[in-house]
């Protein structure tokens, strides 16, 4: 049973991934052509367009969100490129564990970033 | 004119084969292993003549007439029903019996047993796990009426359209060349494999079937359609134009629709109507006795 | 039940990569792995990299310094070449993994056409667009800044 929600859910966040991931290579690396979200002009990454996505609560949310999508996608990707080298059972469970470990904290990592730069960016 | 010499050909077959500029001499690699004899696979070289129209199964005949007595291979209705003679031709699988040497367009006819199989002997593949796979599928109609279909009284309804939804996958002849393909079942033996679940794919589509339910207890889980990425090499090598990365796609859909509670849940066809005040014919003898 | 003693004969990663004459969407199948598995890579670096933002705007712009130069551009540069190709290729596999533009079942007649044949302008379009992509992709990385 569980592939097929799997399986499911990963058609979905690829989903989410193309419009947000979009989104994000779009005004990442096609700001000359797009100019989208970098009021300060310059190169997106400088500090104070960062500094102006860090303060909107859009650019907040949809990082979390993509944040939790990509994870998924990619780490169901990768546990179906082992379980496809055809593993043991134990070896299985094992590699369930870890990319379940892995893929929390890493969740975790970037979502209290998101948090923590969104407070910052208010209070400056 | 001399008198023909036994066993040589009539003069026009040698002119057809002679104005097809075929009558050449191919190499055949052939890879041979004896479990009695051999640790690994070896490759052995032949030289033998071919003419126009012969097949990669005719040669291996004449191989066999004149040069390696041993060697061992499946073949049964050499003409592409059977689906004994599946091998690894020139690094694609395909039917012997189906394949010309002139096709091969090489001097070089590469020949050996169907990949991601234990090799039995020289060119025969073990194909039990593919049948083992095919049978945990359940490839037969299933429905609640079980004496009905036991014993008949009348046919199940079923329109074209109904028909065609799975007509083409029920061309299957099982002789495992898309098995062989299939880049995940060549590291994932626990994938049951594409002719399995084109297999899965005709019955569950079929209007008179009702085992969608009982399938997915198989099909949802790890061995089921999510190992298949679309790489579609079994749909390039089927020999009867099966195509099984469509029926497995169209499975896809069926159960994420599933899951999603989308999908439409349609009765089994129910039985035609019993055609009443008709006689038999008096010319008509009637059935013979059920044998079953 | 017959005694065999077979001999194993999986084609493994082999059959991944080589060990045959494959068709074009067995290599399209390939990149989409080897793709995903770049970016899924870069991804985790990137969310480490990209968290020192809420530790302000010093440790934002020592982070950044760190990734620069232009062998991190010519990696970011294929980093963005695989997005390109994994999104694109992406949309075609959820179109067809869902049984949309393979076609419905059909009467087999030889020449068989499969469905294959059925998505091939997507196969196509895929990569074109892919390409076309990644070419403005490299105007902004290399050019237009």
């Amino acid at each position: 049973m569980r592939d097929q929600s799997l399986w499911t859910w990963h058609v979905i966040a690829g989903v989410v991934i193309l419009v947000f991931l979009g989104l994000h290579m779009g005004v990442m690396h096609l700001d000359a052509l797009l100019g989208l979200f970098n009021p300060e002009g310059g190169h997106p990454i400088d500090w104070g367009n960062v500094l102006a996505r860090m303060k909107s609560g859009f650019f907040t949310v949809t990082y979390v969100v993509l944040l939790g999508a990509a994870l998924f996608h990619g780490l169901y990707g990768l546990r179906n490129i082992v379980y496809e080298l055809g593993p043991g059972a134990g070896l299985r469970s094992a590699v369930n564990a870890v990319l379940w470990i892995a893929g929390l904290a890493l969740f975790a990592i970037g979502s209290w970033a998101a948090w923590a730069a969104s407070r910052l960016a208010t209070t400056l | 004119m001399p008198p023909a010499l036994p066993g040589a050909r009539p003069d026009f077959i040698q002119d057809i084969a002679m104005t097809n500029g075929n009558s050449e001499h191919v190499t055949y690699r052939v890879k041979h292993f004896d479990p009695d004899r051999d640790q690994a696979p070896r490759w052995q070289e032949y030289r033998i003549a071919s003419s126009a129209g012969m097949t990669v199964l005719e040669g291996l005949w004449q191989l066999k007439e004149t040069q390696a007595p041993g060697l061992a291979w499946r073949a049964s209705c050499r003409m592409g029903v059977c689906g004994s003679c599946g091998m690894w031709i020139n690094g694609k699988a395909r039917l012997a019996c189906n394949t010309q040497i002139a096709e091969l367009e090489s001097s070089f006819v590469t020949v050996a047993p169907l990949p991601n199989f234990d090799i039995v002997r020289d060119l025969v593949p073990d194909l039990t796990p593919m049948f083992d796979a095919h049978t945990v599928v359940l490839p037969f109609l299933i429905r609640s009426d079980r004496a009905e279909q036991e014993s008949p009284t009348v046919e199940y309804h079923q329109s074209r359209e109904e028909l065609e939804r799975y007509l083409q996958f029920s061309y299957c002849i099982k002789c495992g060349c898309c098995m062989a393909a299939c880049p995940t079942f060549a590291t994932d033996a626990l994938y049951s494999g594409p002719m399995p679940l084109t297999q899965a794919q005709r019955y569950n589509s079929d209007s008179r079937d009702d085992g969608f339910g009982q399938r997915k207890t198989v099909l949802a889980g790890t061995a089921g359609p999510w190992r298949c990425h679309y790489a579609g090499e079994c749909s390039r090598v089927c020999p009867k134009g099966v195509d099984p990365a469509k029926a497995i796609q169209l499975m896809k859909r069926e159960l994420v629709l599933d899951f999603l509670r989308l999908r439409r849940h349609s009765r089994p066809t129910d039985l035609v109507e019993k055609p009443e005040g008709i006689k038999r014919r008096p010319d008509i003898p009637e059935a013979p006795a059920r044998t079953v | 039940m017959l005694d065999v003693r077979g001999h194993p004969n999986r084609l493994g990663l082999w059959g991944w990569l080589g060990g045959g004459r494959w068709g074009t969407d067995r290599y399209l199948y390939t990149l989409h792995r080897l793709t995903g598995l770049g970016l899924l890579g870069y991804f985790v670096l990137h969310i480490i990299v990209t968290s020192s933002r809420a530790f302000g705007q010093q440790a934002w712009e020592q982070a950044m310094a760190r990734v620069s130069g232009p062998l991190f551009l010519i990696g970011e540069y294929l980093v963005f070449i695989a997005f390109a190709f994994h999104a694109i290729n992406g949309i075609r596999l959820v179109l067809i993994e869902l049984g949309i533009g393979v076609g419905k079942p059909i009467e087999p007649v030889y020449p068989y056409r499969t469905s294959l044949d059925v998505q091939r302008p997507l196969a196509v379009g895929a990569v074109l667009l892919a390409a076309v992509l990644a070419v403005v992709g490299g105007l902004d990385f290399f050019v237009w800044h």
